[in-house]
């Protein structure tokens, strides 16, 4: 049996496997960023609230209401995206002839807002969410015991992912899309409502932090500060993959969750770090990101 | 005019009552944490504690009056010492109550010194209070890291869990936790077979989770501390790490941080408190009435801040004023206390409270009858055993 | 050095005619104001709003004028003031050298960065500034000379010099006043000189600026380490007037913070960030009985400012006197 760094291969394979895990909360908050950034040009710092507002909407539905998980996972983020969609028409649309920058101060101060309001109703101690009976106990891999929930979470972040690729590169829909991002008067000259079309995309990208939001809500502490430091890592990802391609947001995702991964057995201490060395060394050696189009 | 019928209520009050002339006015500030993350665990709650131990230790009757301020220091410490500055200089405050963040904790303690008002400290955790960086005007009442680490460490040990696995926040609180710990274990003839620096914050545990567990060892350290905690026990359950046999051992953990796991989840959990609602009667009554008018069961830090405040109270009394700090330190640190709250115990030369403390396992779902139900006691640590000895240098009794 | 020489060369003299004498006047005013404020105000919140008053300027030196939004200037800030704190406690540098110390860290720190982080524009520029932060903000975490969240404590106030004590608020107050006033002066010269001319003209037109021959990321460089080591004078200069240097100064909120103040005061103008650090300075103070409304308020100030007046409080003003302010 051959090791590597005195690191048995059935370990490596365990981490990798967490790795991926967490990898696949990166893609669904990178490609939900660059959904939206492909079409309003702005970066959402409200991100990681909204992401934190699925898990509490989860949370919300469960103890309020007795709506359990799987119907959350639905709901929820059409709850988020929804209170996305009002947030758009009401300030962001008065934006889009401005500075981008504005939009990233003005999503600033809503993520201050948003996180500021569940502390003061929900504090800061975090609140219980189950594990689905249905996805409980988990399986032996003979190189490590993987819960079943961190299994649905890889299948159900590649289910979505893909399914907004394919909606975005393969539909008509999505081609209407993209070329609204290249060149939204024309578009909207062939009777297509360009505006209406960036709301429901900035609600899309929402509801997608939404969803990691109830994808995290079992296994991590649901509360208000659990975007905060997330949503900076992301940015370092969406920096690293370049914000050209949604597939490139996606592998960006999981390859970084892939090498965080390897850097947890090899070197714990610079594992909060080594996604801004790469993204160092990426802005060093290809400005324009790993997947990004020059210039 | 005004002024002239201010001065001629004064008088009509002095007049009527003898006693105002000798009136001991007291002015007690809560500094804390009310929107951060100890807010939980300090906060408002701490503000209600001090009432209530004005209210109990019946300040009126005994011609003291005694006003309580509250403020937010954001877990910042320019924030902090600036109110605190403001409050000795500008708003004659006498003593400052409960005060986490070690950081914040540590300057305010500075300032304290400087301006001869009392420190009594019941949220922070850093034994620099009463060990490196001490001050005749710091009263350090309810618990240190290293009361934690001897706690839980050596009561553990003792029970059989021989060899130790630490996961560790990598920066200075999580290490010294580590080290304090790991110091305690050894001497009860444990071995630690282990240890991973986990940054902080984290989220994800389960990597060093699945370290630990592939060490062999029987006792699972988490040296860190609030959501980082939390993660990690969560996750220790998804991974079947508890159910497994190995015991998962919460260094820094407040009852606000099970309460939020739920007793499924941190069943079984080893940590120490100084303070538990449900200990005895008199914990029980008082509980009794916080909960009434906080809405959830004090944690010990804001028990801390009662029983502070009731002994600062008693020494306030017995001078006469509260104006000179160091000499109202100097009065608590005479004679030995029986608290309501704390029991029996008495407050060091360097101004560590000394009293016993406990350590706990968390009740399982079968055995919790309520909500709060969640501790049962495992052993009692007793002061001498629990924090660290006096630093010669730092006994101001003697100076 | 070679803006030491520039202030020198320059002076007080030729500075003054370069001014309008609106902005003279308004300068002279705030300065008999601040002379007189410690005896009105307490004197250490006077002091930390002179602080961050400089800090907001440099970091407007670079959005306002520069047109580089960084959402990553606490780094410096907050890395100067361990540097400083750390020169003063445990070198025993008296206060001007520690403050020299912790201002010369923050510019090579502003130059490594920036040299990286100019590399990519706008939204991009901001995004990478902020990782870069986050990255000094770990190892401020784990590298033990920060003490970690204890922070460095009990830093010596010292003697000028070597000679004039600064133990008292008044004396050290005076000393801050002479910083803020120095650094504030200077970024005004810098941004009335042909160099600022030059960065004018790359904010509001790259591609003009460049085929005008200018070396346009060099200026870019220049401006980013200017600003980093006059963010890194106010941080420094905050660590000893409290005495402590923490986590707080390089956490992302305070880079957060910054942007608000500049906002809210009016990016680009010459007063704004002054009068931008001194309300929110103020409302901290005030509505720290508040607790956890103070950052949704924060949050509220953000976007309103950011809807309703993008000029800021003097650029409204501004507008109004019909004179750039």
């Amino acid at each position: 049996m051959f090791e590597l760094l005195g690191v048995p291969p059935q370990v490596l394979m365990g981490q990798l496997l967490l790795g991926l895990i967490n990898g696949s909360f990166y893609a669904v908050l990178s490609l939900g960023l660059a959904v939206i950034f492909g079409l309003l040009n702005i970066i959402n710092f409200a991100h990681g609230a909204q992401y934190m507002m699925g898990a509490f909407a989860a949370w919300m539905l469960l103890t309020y209401v007795g709506v359990g998980y799987w119907p959350a996972l639905i709901v929820a983020p059409l709850v988020v995206g929804a209170i996305g969609i009002v947030l758009e028409r009401l300030m962001l649309a008065r934006l889009y002839h401005l500075d981008h920058l504005y939009g990233l101060l003005l999503t600033f101060g809503l993520a201050l807002i948003i996180q500021g309001l569940f502390r003061n109703y929900y504090g800061i101690s975090g609140l219980p969410y189950q594990i689905p009976a249905s996805l409980s106990g988990g399986y032996n891999l003979g190189f490590m015991f993987l819960p079943t929930y961190r299994g649905w979470v890889v299948v159900a972040s590649v289910i979505v992912c893909f399914a907004t690729w394919f909606i975005i590169e393969k539909t008509k829909l999505g081609a209407y899309l993209r070329a609204a991002t290249e060149n939204p008067v024309l578009v909207g000259a062939f009777g297509i409502n360009v505006p209406r079309m960036i709301t429901l995309t900035y609600g899309f990208g929402v509801a997608l932090a939404g969803f990691a939001g109830v994808l995290a809500a079992p296994i991590y502490s649901v509360n208000p500060n659990m975007g905060a430091d997330l949503i900076i890592v992301v940015f370092a990802v969406v920096v690293i993959g370049g914000m050209g391609s949604i597939m490139g947001a996606i592998l960006t995702g999981y390859g970084l969750g892939l090498v965080e991964g390897l850097t947890r057995v090899f070197y714990p201490e610079g594992s909060a770090v080594v996604i801004f060395v790469i993204m160092a060394i990426v802005l060093l050696f290809r400005p324009e990101g790993l997947f990004g189009r020059a210039g | 005019m005004i002024r002239n019928i201010l001065i001629g209520t004064a008088l009509a009050t002095l007049a009527m009552n003898p006693a105002l002339a000798q009136e001991i006015n007291v002015k007690l500030g809560v500094l804390n944490d009310r929107s951060g993350v100890y807010a939980d665990l300090s906060g408002e709650g701490s503000v209600i504690a001090a009432q209530m131990a004005v209210e109990d230790f019946k300040a009126a009757d005994k011609g003291m009056k005694v006003e309580i301020i509250s403020a937010d220091h954001q877990n910042k410490p320019d924030i902090g010492s600036s109110i605190a500055r403001k409050w000795y200089d500008e708003e004659g405050v006498n003593a400052i109550l409960d005060v986490p963040t070690s950081s914040v904790a540590l300057a305010v303690a500075d300032i304290t010194a400087e301006k001869n008002g009392v420190l009594i400290n019941s949220g922070a955790g850093s034994t620099e209070l009463t060990q490196g960086q001490c001050k005749p005007t710091t009263i350090h009442w309810t618990y240190d890291t290293a009361a934690l680490a001897n706690g839980t460490g050596k009561a553990l040990t003792d029970a059989g869990g021989k060899k130790w696995f630490f996961i560790t926040a990598d920066y200075a609180f999580g290490q010294s936790l580590q080290e304090n710990t790991a110091k305690v274990v050894e001497a009860s003839g444990g071995e630690v077979v282990g240890n991973v620096d986990a940054p902080f914050p984290t989220t994800d545990f389960s990597s060093y989770l699945l370290q630990a567990q592939g060490s062999g060892a029987d006792v699972i350290g988490l040296a860190n501390a609030g959501g980082d905690t939390v993660n990690a026990i969560k996750q220790a359950s998804e991974f079947g790490i508890t159910q497994a046999g190995q015991k998962l051992a919460a260094l820094l953990f407040f009852i606000t941080d099970v309460q939020a796991l739920g007793a499924q989840t941190a069943q079984g959990l080893s940590l120490t408190s100084a303070f538990y609602w449900d200990r005895n009667d008199a914990t029980r009554e008082w509980s009794k009435r916080f909960m009434e008018r906080h809405g959830a069961e004090p944690t010990m830090v804001q028990a801390g801040v009662y029983s502070g405040t009731l002994q600062y109270l008693k020494a306030v009394e017995a001078l006469g004023s509260a104006e000179d700090g160091k000499a109202v330190a100097a009065k608590m640190k005479e004679s030995p206390f029986d608290d309501p709250l704390f029991g029996k115990g008495s407050i060091r030369g360097d101004g560590r409270a000394i009293h016993d403390m406990y350590l706990y396992e968390v009740k399982t779902p079968a055995e919790s009858t309520g909500e709060w139900d969640l501790y049962k006691e495992v052993a009692t640590i007793s002061g001498e055993d629990a924090f660290l000895p006096m630093l010669e240098e730092c006994d101001f009794t003697k100076q | 050095m070679a803006i030491a020489e520039d202030t020198v060369k320059t002076g007080p003299l030729r500075e003054s005619i370069g001014m309008p004498r609106l902005h003279k006047v308004i300068f002279l005013v705030l300065l008999g104001l601040a002379l007189l404020l410690p005896y009105g105000v307490y004197p250490v919140f006077a002091m930390k709003v002179m602080c961050f008053a400089l800090f907001a300027y440099a970091f407007n030196l670079l959005l306002g004028f520069g047109g580089l939004l960084s959402f990553g200037h606490a780094a410096y800030f907050g890395g100067a003031s361990y540097v400083a704190a750390h020169a003063a406690k445990v070198w025993g540098l008296t206060p001007e050298l520690s403050i020299l110390a912790g201002t010369v860290a923050a510019a090579l720190l502003g130059l490594v960065i920036g040299a990286l982080s100019i590399r990519r524009q706008g939204i991009y520029f901001a995004m990478v500034t902020l990782a870069f932060a986050q990255m000094v903000y770990f190892f401020a975490l784990q590298v033990p000379f920060t003490g970690g969240e204890d922070g460095i404590q009990s830093v010596p106030r010292g003697d000028l010099f070597g000679l004039i004590s600064l133990r008292s608020n008044m004396a050290l107050y005076y000393f801050v006043l002479a910083i803020t006033f120095g650094g504030i002066l200077l970024i005004y010269r810098i941004v009335h000189s042909p160099f600022g001319q030059v960065l004018k003209a790359i904010r509001e037109n790259e591609p003009r600026a460049i085929s005008l021959g200018y070396q346009v990321n060099r200026y870019k460089l220049i401006v980013f380490t200017l600003s980093a080591a006059l963010a890194g004078l106010a941080g420094a200069t905050k660590s000893q007037v409290f005495q402590l240097a923490s986590l707080t100064d390089v956490h992302w909120a305070m880079s957060g913070e910054v942007v608000l103040m500049t906002l809210l005061g009016g990016m680009g103008t010459v007063f704004g960030p002054i009068v931008g650090a001194a309300v929110i300075v103020t409302m901290q103070n005030y509505l720290a009985t508040f607790g956890a409304w103070v950052t949704v308020i924060q949050g509220a100030i953000f976007v309103i400012s950011v809807l309703l007046f993008r000029e800021g409080i003097v650029g409204v003003i501004s507008k109004w006197l019909k004179r750039p302010l």
